[in-house]
């Protein structure tokens, strides 16, 4: 997702880490990350998707005056869309098919990111379990306040025909 | 405590479990440290009703997240250079996860070590819900 600025905070990565079950103290406290490698706070791994909470137009978050398809007095807040193909399975936009990182150097509090978009490839296959996939890959680059690339990230979405069969 | 490359060999392996009986209120707390709303993870209403799942589940990320932890755990804090992931089944409410990571390589270049790592999560029925790789630092 592209994110202007998408400021790295210690009380984020103190939720972010709760919401994945780490207790590992480097996530929480300073005093204990002062004694470590690294020598302070850094991000759990997987911690700059969380840029979503950055991006103004980010679609899976409910806005201000804005119609939202979860559930309120009926099971959506949005009429269906009669489409072909897409949303079937996913309802919300789709399924998270893949997720890569690169990490060329570890965030921390302080770090005020920018997240920029490059061009990614799209795809279709034919799946028994879910009808025709459509699958789109983004491929994001986090600089850091500097310029300095430090985190590659690539991301594929998928779209299904219909619900993933269980 | 990092790993040392010389006490490492192809076929090792590391194990966590990384939740048990996986509850509803876990995937809430991770839409609200991610931001990922989708309703298809904690409204149960829309996703039984509307999106045609029997019930809601996990996000990915939250399965890769609780992943990352048995990787940062096995090969220490800020030492990962790469992780990669594919989900291929979906985690559900009461789940139960155990992840394992495998050496599949060791690479030297210059002062630099770097252990490669095959990654599978699987749940209690042993089903592969993430499979992957890493790859991190070591001494």
């Amino acid at each position: 997702m592209a994110v202007d600025r998408f400021p790295v905070e210690a009380s984020h990565i103190m939720m972010f880490a709760r919401s994945i079950g780490d207790a590992n103290e480097i996530y929480y406290s300073d005093d204990y990350a002062k004694g470590t490698e690294p020598g302070k706070i850094i991000a759990p791994p997987t911690f700059a998707q969380s840029s979503a909470q950055f991006d103004p137009d980010y679609f899976l978050r409910p806005k201000v005056g804005e119609d939202w398809f979860g559930s309120g007095g009926s099971p959506t807040g949005v009429k269906p869309k009669k489409e072909k193909s897409g949303g079937g399975g996913g309802g919300g936009g789709g399924l998270h098919a893949e997720q890569h990182f690169e990490y060329h150097r570890h965030i921390s509090p302080g770090d005020v990111l920018t997240a920029t978009n490059g061009p990614g490839k799209t795809w279709e296959k034919e799946s028994k379990r879910a009808g025709k996939l459509v699958f789109s890959e983004t491929v994001t680059e986090y600089r850091d306040q500097n310029g300095e690339l430090v985190i590659t990230a690539r991301g594929v979405g998928v779209r299904t025909e219909r619900p993933v069969e269980q | 405590m990092a790993l040392k490359g010389s006490d490492l060999k192809v076929g090792d392996t590391y194990s966590e479990c990384l939740v048990e009986d996986l509850k509803r209120t876990q995937l809430v707390q991770y839409a609200g440290a991610s931001g990922d709303y989708n309703p298809l993870h904690t409204d149960e209403i829309f996703t039984t009703q509307v999106a045609k799942y029997p019930s809601v589940f996990a996000h990915g990320m939250l399965t890769m997240g609780m992943t990352g932890r048995m990787l940062t755990n096995y090969v220490g804090d800020g030492r990962l250079t790469k992780f990669g992931v594919r989900f291929t089944n979906q985690v559900w409410p009461g789940d139960t996860l155990n992840s394992t990571a495998t050496v599949s390589g060791l690479e030297t270049e210059g002062d630099t070590t770097i252990v490669n790592l095959d990654v599978e999560t699987t749940n209690a029925d042993g089903k592969v819900v993430m499979s992957g790789y890493a790859a991190a630092r070591v001494d």
